[in-house]
């Protein structure tokens, strides 16, 4: 089923900008190809979509180029109150890649509705993804309840599987139990889909995967960050302050590749495929893995036009790889 | 005040040593919208993650930047030579507040915390003083730079074998200042903090993944709320540390 709102492709705001960048895009190359992807019954324009944690709000980006030429955007995880997070350093470098232990800062649910989304809105006509993340099954719903409201959050991304929080996150990510609990408590208190956010850092990422399909889940999204470390041989002790962090990056392409291949054989619901995605190409893999959208996650950190890169790119990759409708590839490689 | 982000492409016109470790930079480039202050992020091949490297002078084409070798990939960066290319993000940071100088300044730098107070004391018109601390004689540089701005340039090394002996927060008390700026490494920026009589302005460094707002790597309480380095800083007025 299609939301007919979305179908049209904009919010009322905007209308006529988000309009011209539609032709402008089919003017630059072939304008037969067709990158419209319908992910949990909203239409997006290209199945690109901003990773949560590595887009802000949005509208830090907004500075440095047209954000509307996105599918979507998935904003930080938002949590009831405001969290200052871990102690620095947060960050460490690594071969391809880079681990975080952010600690889910964000400033809680009142600031993102009051404050954020507003800021986002003047930028932005695209339908958005609402990363949420709690320390309880109540503060889960409270907070999915909250954005109920919000007409251009069209997309539930509930984060089960934050490695830097304890107590939280990834606790309901990596027993099925516990995922299935977030999922319910959820589904009964929200009308828009609901897409969980699955670990990478369990022994079977499909069993998780068919646990919350079973438990109502509109859509699935994989893979969070696997959790890693460094150490620094000048002090010789580990340079995250947490000791460890999330791994992030195009290293773990490969793995994030493969659940999404495995996770599509598991389930019928859709996938949002993300890890390590740096590339256009990247972006055809992951959907002939069984990804129906994308998500750029690190890559924008380091390139903060990546995901408008990529955006740009596909109708040149498409071309080059004869792919006419991008939603025919998906679950292509099975 | 509107924050102007921009990447684009740098060409380096000289990369010297001015000691064993500590190289001078300059690149040619957009260097509009560029302040005092603030900083760039600089992507260097092989490596993922960009460099964070304050602005130390700018002028309508050129870019100073000055850089201690002191891991892998700024030891990358002493081995590049005039002509070679740079991938840079500008304008990120705050920068120095200005507006709320005093009448006598006091700039008090440590080690490569003293680049982003030469562009300073240059908007100052040389009008400052100004402490330089060093571990030793043969680590010292921008000393003759900062007194060809007509600075008053007080130098101090804590083994004594140039200047006045002892750390640069050993001199404050006998300066006549009314405010004052400091950049330098945490503990010495706590001994300006605690040291120090006046208002003032300092400048932190923190490990960051983007350097421009979107990955929260890089936060720090304050009185005021929480601050991103790479946003909000990396210039934070003393009245809002929380020490
Ligand atoms: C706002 C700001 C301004 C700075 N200005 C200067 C300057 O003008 N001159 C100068 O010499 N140095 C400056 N630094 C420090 C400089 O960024 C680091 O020395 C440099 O990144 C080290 O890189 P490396 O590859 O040699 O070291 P490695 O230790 O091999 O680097 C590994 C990782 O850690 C990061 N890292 C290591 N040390 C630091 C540090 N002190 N601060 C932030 N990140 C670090 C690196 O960026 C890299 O991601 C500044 C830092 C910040 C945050
Ligand atoms: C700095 C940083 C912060 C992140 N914060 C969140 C978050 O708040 N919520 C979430 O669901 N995922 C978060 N992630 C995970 C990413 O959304 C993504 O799943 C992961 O990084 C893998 O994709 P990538 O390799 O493209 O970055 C974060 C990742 C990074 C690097
Ligand atoms: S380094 Fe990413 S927010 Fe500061």
């Amino acid at each position: 089923m299609v939301n007919a709102k979305a179908d049209a492709g904009v919010y009322k705001n905007t209308k006529t900008r988000v309009k011209t960048d539609a032709v402008k895009l089919g003017k630059k190359t072939n304008s037969k190809l067709n990158t419209k992807v319908i992910l949990c019954g909203v239409q997006l324009d290209n199945p690109i979509i901003p990773a949560s944690g590595t887009f802000g709000y949005g509208y830090e980006f907004a500075e440095f180029y047209d954000i509307n030429c996105l599918g979507s955007l998935s904003f930080k995880g938002t949590t009831r109150e405001a969290r200052f997070g871990n102690p620095t350093p947060r960050i460490a470098e690594c071969e391809s890649g880079m681990i975080n232990a952010i600690g889910l800062q964000n400033p809680g649910i009142d600031a993102v509705i009051n404050a954020e989304l507003p800021k986002l809105r003047e930028v932005f006509s695209k339908p958005i993804m609402a990363n949420i993340s709690g320390f309880s099954v109540e503060e889960y719903a409270y907070i999915a309840e909250r954005l109920d409201e919000e007409e251009q959050v069209e997309w539930l991304e509930v984060n089960i599987s934050c490695p830097n929080v304890r107590g939280g996150g990834m606790v309901f990510g990596t027993d099925s139990k516990a995922a299935v609990k977030v999922t319910k408590a959820i589904k009964a208190v929200t009308t828009k889909p609901v897409i969980v956010k699955l670990s990478p850092n369990v022994t079977d990422i499909t069993e998780i995967a068919k646990a919350v399909e079973g438990a109502g889940a509109d859509g699935v999204s994989l893979i969070n960050t696997l959790i890693g470390m460094r150490i620094d041989l000048n002090t010789k002790q580990p340079i995250i302050a947490n000791t460890m962090g999330g791994f992030s990056g195009p290293a773990v392409f490969p793995i994030a590749l493969r659940m999404v291949y495995q996770v599509y054989e598991a389930v019928k619901i859709p996938i949002v495929g993300i890890g390590g995605v740096s590339r256009a190409e990247d972006v055809i893999e992951m959907m002939l893995a069984g990804a129906t959208a994308v998500q750029i996650g690190t890559a924008n950190l380091i390139n903060p036009f990546a995901s408008k890169e990529i955006v740009e790119n596909l109708l040149n990759i498409m071309e080059k790889y004869k792919i006419k409708d991008l939603k025919e590839i998906i679950g292509g490689a099975h | 005040m509107l924050k102007i982000m921009k990447q684009s492409i740098f060409k380096i016109k000289e990369n010297i040593a001015l000691t064993d470790s500590i190289f001078k930079m300059v690149l040619l480039g957009d260097t509009s919208d560029l302040r005092t202050g603030q900083f760039v992020n600089i992507k260097l091949d092989g490596f993922f993650l960009r460099r964070p490297i304050s602005v130390c002078d700018v002028d309508k084409k050129s870019l100073t930047i000055i850089y201690k070798i002191v891991g892998e990939g700024t030891e990358q960066m002493s081995k590049m030579t005039a002509g070679e290319k740079l991938d840079l993000l500008t304008g990120l940071g705050n920068g120095y507040d200005l507006t709320l100088a005093g009448k006598k300044n006091l700039l008090v730098g440590g080690g490569v915390g003293i680049p982003p107070l030469y562009k300073l004391a240059k908007d100052l018109k040389g009008n400052c003083t100004v402490v330089l601390g060093f571990n030793t004689a043969t680590e010292i540089f921008y000393e003759d730079e900062f007194k060809a701005l007509g600075a008053n340039v007080i130098i101090t090394t804590i083994d004594g074998t140039k200047g006045v002996k002892g750390l640069a927060t050993d001199v404050l008390k006998d300066i006549d200042y009314d405010y004052f700026f400091a950049c330098g490494p945490e503990p010495m920026l706590k001994a300006v903090y605690e040291q120090t009589k006046t208002s003032g302005q300092l400048s932190f460094e923190e490990r960051m993944g983007c350097g421009f707002g979107a990955c929260m790597g890089c936060t720090c309480k304050t009185i005021t709320g929480y601050k991103r380095i790479c946003v909000e800083g990396p210039v934070l007025v003393k009245e809002e540390l929380v020490w």
